[in-house]
């Protein structure tokens, strides 16, 4: 057993490409390793910027020998056929055995394969694993024909300590495999040697590289943590920011910058995003929330003025991108956000959606619509709803796409626009996505709602649908907030009437039919909620029960109404209840199918013979009056309760009556009992489509 | 006259070694020495040091060896500021490095090239960021990173995968420096008006501004106001047609010549705000039709003369 250390050295590695190409590289030579018989005890990977470092442990030194039987041609069968079989396994004639099977006398041969010797097993197989391995983009460079995400510069390949003789072909020219790397570009240039693992870490570590990226990550977080600390502040919790930066730096150096007093006065959101998207400095906080005049940047060095320069440097060009940012800021708030409506007149929303204007205009009318049903007030939704894409003509939102609405909250407060209408244009845009905030104040409901509505119908009506993993109009984004939207707060309308609202607004050419798009958006939408509602345990097949009857398009009731059926079909009565309705579809079926004329006989009581159809019949009369006045009430308990009362007379209908009467009038009767179950069953839900 | 410029607070080196002048000398002489044909930059306006047919061309055709360096004015009208903003100007300078095939030690030949112009990586923390890099104009596009130091991005590191559409092979390495960037950081201003032009002390003295601002304030005016657009629509229809007529009579640098004065009208165009967003995507395409066109007549022509 011995160890097997390989390292991939090459130009910067992108931070965002790291940590799956770490993992996939292990998993890959660990797949390789165990095709080979090469079973291991252990497996760990490192990655830094520079490298992609993975070790195994109890790696036997050579495979098991192995020893198998194989079958040749018939005793007497061509010469030629023999030869190949000798040929074929390495044995000579002598050495087979003439065999019996019961079906033939036949030669058989015992093939020894020797177990080969896992050095020189590795070369092949490492060099197919870099050959096979796939980046999410590649790239060649000088003469060569290999392709890599930078260009690879050493490969370091060490088994049981010692290197291992191989080399990568890059076409015109190669790359030998050894037993050196190199540490931090500048702290320590120059290649080592490396004799094992741990040998390789330690070495590593006195050339100012931390080969772990968990230990860089803990070193990043304390070191900020610490540095902020000392100014009685906080580290902005970022751990997005904190994994890129991991991959930035192979020797983190947290060092605390200061912002100019000058452009503390610019929203934080413009700072923060200027810091951490622009430069990749963490934000730090005052104990109550506000947004600290400090910065934490983490270099890849350790200078001899303690990162003065470096320092310096980082705050001209966090002043520069701040002065920029502070520009936009005082150029935006001299113009009206109203004033800026025309402007909108020559961005396209889409070529066959017409302007961002046009769709302004739509989401007026369609926020106003939704005003009654989210509560808000009608006059301030319109407002909002005006305003609320016209922050993308500022500079500032130009210069930061990502803080679109939020710029526009700022900029309509400066303009003494109402608070709500405000906030409305912030959160039109929200949710993003199953862990977004998701707004709860009417107006903003309103407008979010509306502005989704049109954005999915209007694609939909060009027949712009997803398709597999294509999305590039982020249609399955849009259906989920509007899911989210409703059922987060409560908001009660049939999605039919808003769909339909929605392509009544649409004033474009070749818009495909009403029915059609409500339909499939619908369905789009039921599919939606299926895939969100997945996660908090909601069978997606009580979804499509309870949405598959026509009329339930109204996602607060419907859920509700799936909550209570899944409880119920929890219950005994429930499961017991749903075998009697697949039984009483069954019989439907198959007597509908033997005599289409005996079906949909009117039920008349009169016929009834025995008592317990005559009880089911009762039952059923009661029951359906009594379910549809819960269901009215939406007491879908209650209406689940009344439902559970029909078991007994069902089964007992089932365990005593023959449905198939000889005399046709009360077998024709007793069908119709059975359709009028059903039908009192479909108002609860669509039954057939529930699974189990 | 230069304005009073914090030169040598930032650093201990004299004035004359940090002057802009003295950056471009110092990134020829540098590159000279690692083997670079220094070439002059090219006489028509281009929105960058890539459009330089000692790029663009270059990095296809026969040879097997193209190394060169060259500073180039490029403009872009769209980044004018009437010279108010101290750091976007429509026409800069770039220091652009294209080294074919990619040598094996670019990335410590480029930490050579900042060492030259007194950034020591010693004293500073130079990184290497992911950052691909695409025109769409020119059909090209590499994988490289931006270059940074102490945080501000100082060079553009690029290995070419294709340009014009075709496949480069060998592959080049480009570096593209942003001169006026650097210089601020070097002289330690915070307005690239500030900076100190000629390295002279007294009335000789000439900073950015000096020699500049009045062409920012003015070329501003003339990008976002009074350029007569239909007169550029016009321009561009003929420098579009001239270069499919040059690409019919195989003469490669010619039609390059109209393709990026097609290239320029556009940029003037975009800037007057006559170009919608579906229809800039169309001309950006044109655009990109004719610098296919010239690379594919380039690659077959260059190879004419060589044989």
């Amino acid at each position: 057993m011995a160890e097997l250390l390989i390292e991939l050295f090459s130009e910067e590695i992108p931070a965002r490409m790291q940590a799956r190409a770490a993992a996939d590289l292990e998993k890959d030579l660990a797949s390789r390793l165990t095709d080979q018989g090469l079973a291991f005890t252990d497996a760990r990977t490192y990655v830094t910027p520079r490298r992609i470092a993975v070790v195994f442990d109890g790696v036997p030194e050579r495979q098991e020998d192995v020893r198998e039987e194989k079958r040749g041609p018939r005793v007497g069968a061509p010469e030629k056929a023999l030869e190949g079989f000798l040929k074929g396994n390495g044995v000579a004639k002598d050495q087979l055995e003439e065999r019996d099977t019961g079906k033939g006398v036949f030669y058989f041969a015992v093939v020894e394969t020797k177990g080969r010797d896992t050095r020189e097993i590795l070369p092949a197989l490492l060099t197919d694993a870099i050959e096979a391995f796939g980046w999410p983009k590649s790239m060649r460079w000088a003469t060569h024909g290999f392709r890599w995400v930078r260009p690879l510069r050493s490969i370091l390949c060490l088994f049981d300590g010692k290197k291992v003789d191989g080399a990568l072909s890059l076409g015109d020219a190669e790359i030998p495999f050894g037993d050196t790397t190199e540490g931090h570009r500048f702290l320590a240039p120059g290649r080592f040697q490396v004799t094992s693992f741990a040998d390789y870490a330690e070495k590593l570590r006195a050339a100012k590289v931390v080969l772990d990226p968990a230990e860089r990550r803990a070193l990043i977080q304390d070191g900020a943590a610490a540095l902020a600390a000392d100014k009685g502040l906080l580290l902005k919790a970022d751990p997005g920011l904190l994994t890129e930066v991991t991959g930035l730096v192979e020797w983190p150096v947290p060092l605390l910058g200061t912002i100019d007093a000058a452009f503390m006065d610019v929203p934080p959101e413009v700072l923060t995003t200027s810091m951490r998207e622009h430069q990749k400095y963490f934000a730090l906080e005052t104990a109550d929330g506000r947004l600290a005049p400090h910065f934490v940047v983490v270099a890849n060095m350790e200078t001899a003025d303690n990162g003065a320069t470096i320092l310096a440097g980082n705050e001209k060009v966090l002043r520069a991108r701040l002065s920029d940012a502070k520009f936009f800021w005082d150029q935006d708030r001299a113009q009206a956000l109203e004033t800026r409506l025309g402007a909108l007149d020559v961005i396209t929303f889409h070529e066959k959606l017409g302007t961002l204007r046009e769709k302004v205009e739509r989401v007026r009318l369609l926020a106003r619509g939704l005003a009654e049903a989210t509560g808000a007030d009608p006059v301030k939704a319109d407002r909002a709803a005006e305003l609320a894409k016209a922050d993308l003509t500022t500079g500032m939102v130009g210069e930061f796409p990502e803080l679109q609405g939020l710029m526009g909250r700022y900029y309509a407060l400066n303009d003494g626009q109402d608070p709500d209408v405000a906030d409305a244009i912030a959160d039109h845009y929200a949710p993003q996505g199953p862990s977004d905030a998701c707004p709860s104040k009417p107006v903003s409901v309103a407008v979010a709602l509306a502005d989704k509505l049109d954005t999915l119908v209007g694609f939909f009506a060009i027949d712009e649908k997803p398709t597999g993993s294509r999305d590039p109009f982020a249609l399955r984004r849009a259906a989920l907030g509007i899911i989210r939207l409703m059922v987060e707060n409560g908001v009660r309308l049939s999605l039919a009437t808003a769909i339909e609202n929605a392509w009544d607004k649409l004033d474009i050419t070749g818009k495909a039919a009403r029915d059609k798009v409500t339909g499939e958006v619908i369905a789009f939408i039921g599919d939606r909620l299926k895939v969100a509602m997945r996660d908090k345990g909601v069978r997606h097949d009580l979804i499509a029960a309870v949405m598959s009857q026509g009329g339930v398009d109204d996602l607060v009731l419907v859920l509700k109404r799936v909550d209570a059926l899944q409880a119920f079909l929890a219950g005994e009565a429930g499961a017991n209840l749903l075998t009697a309705y697949k039984r009483a579809a069954n019989i439907l079926r198959i007597e509908g199918e033997k005599t289409p004329d005996a079906m949909g006989a009117a039920l008349a009581p009169g016929l009834f013979d025995q008592d317990e159809e005559k009880a089911l019949g009762r039952a059923l009369a009661e029951a359906r009056g009594e379910i549809a006045a819960a269901l009215e009430e939406e007491d879908f308990s209650g209406a689940m309760s009344i439902f559970a009362g029909l078991r007994s007379p069902v089964d007992a209908f089932f365990d005593e009556v023959k449905v198939n009467a000889d005399e046709a009038v009360i077998r024709a009767n007793r069908l119709a009992l059975l359709s009028e179950l059903v039908r009192t069953m479909q108002q609860i839900a669509e039954f057939s489509v529930i699974e189990g | 006259m230069a304005a009073p410029n914090r030169a040598t607070e930032g650093t201990k080196l004299p004035r004359a070694e940090t002057c802009f002048q003295s950056l471009i000398l110092k990134l020829q002489t540098y590159w000279a020495s690692k083997g670079c044909v220094i070439v002059q930059p090219y006489d028509l306006e281009v929105g960058a040091g890539t459009f330089h047919p000692a790029t663009t061309l270059r990095a296809l055709g026969p040879d097997s060896h193209w190394n060169c360096a060259y500073v180039q004015p490029s403009r872009r009208p769209t980044d004018g500021r009437y010279g108010e903003n101290p750091n976007r100007l429509q026409h800069y300078y770039q220091f652009q490095v294209l080294m074919k095939p990619s040598p094996p030690d670019i990335q410590d030949l480029y930490l050579g090239s900042l060492k030259a112009i007194g950034i020591d990586p010693m004293e500073h923390d130079i990184r290497f960021v992911e950052d691909d890099w695409e025109s769409p104009t020119l059909g090209a596009w590499g994988l490289g990173w931006e270059v940074w130091c102490d945080g501000m991005e100082v060079t553009q590191f690029t290995y070419f995968q294709q340009v014009g559409g075709i496949e480069c092979d060998p592959v080049p390495a480009e570096l593209t420096y942003g001169l006026e960037r650097l210089a601020t950081y070097i002289q330690g201003v915070d307005s690239i008006f500030d900076l100190d032009w000629n390295g002279v002390e007294g009335p000789a003295s000439k900073s950015y501004r000096d020699i500049y601002h009045q062409a920012e304030r003015e070329f501003s005016a003339f990008n976002f106001e009074h350029a007569t657009t239909e007169k550029l629509f016009d321009h561009f229809k003929d420098a579009e047609a001239e270069c499919a007529m040059l690409i019919d009579q195989r003469l490669a640098l010619p039609a390059y010549d109209q393709c990026m004065k097609a290239s320029h009208l556009f940029n003037l165009l975009d800037a007057r705000g006559v170009i919608s967003v579906q229809e800039r995507a169309a001309y950006i395409g044109r655009v990109r039709n004719l610098a296919k066109a010239c690379c594919e007549i380039w690659v077959e022509t260059s190879a004419e003369g060589a044989a």
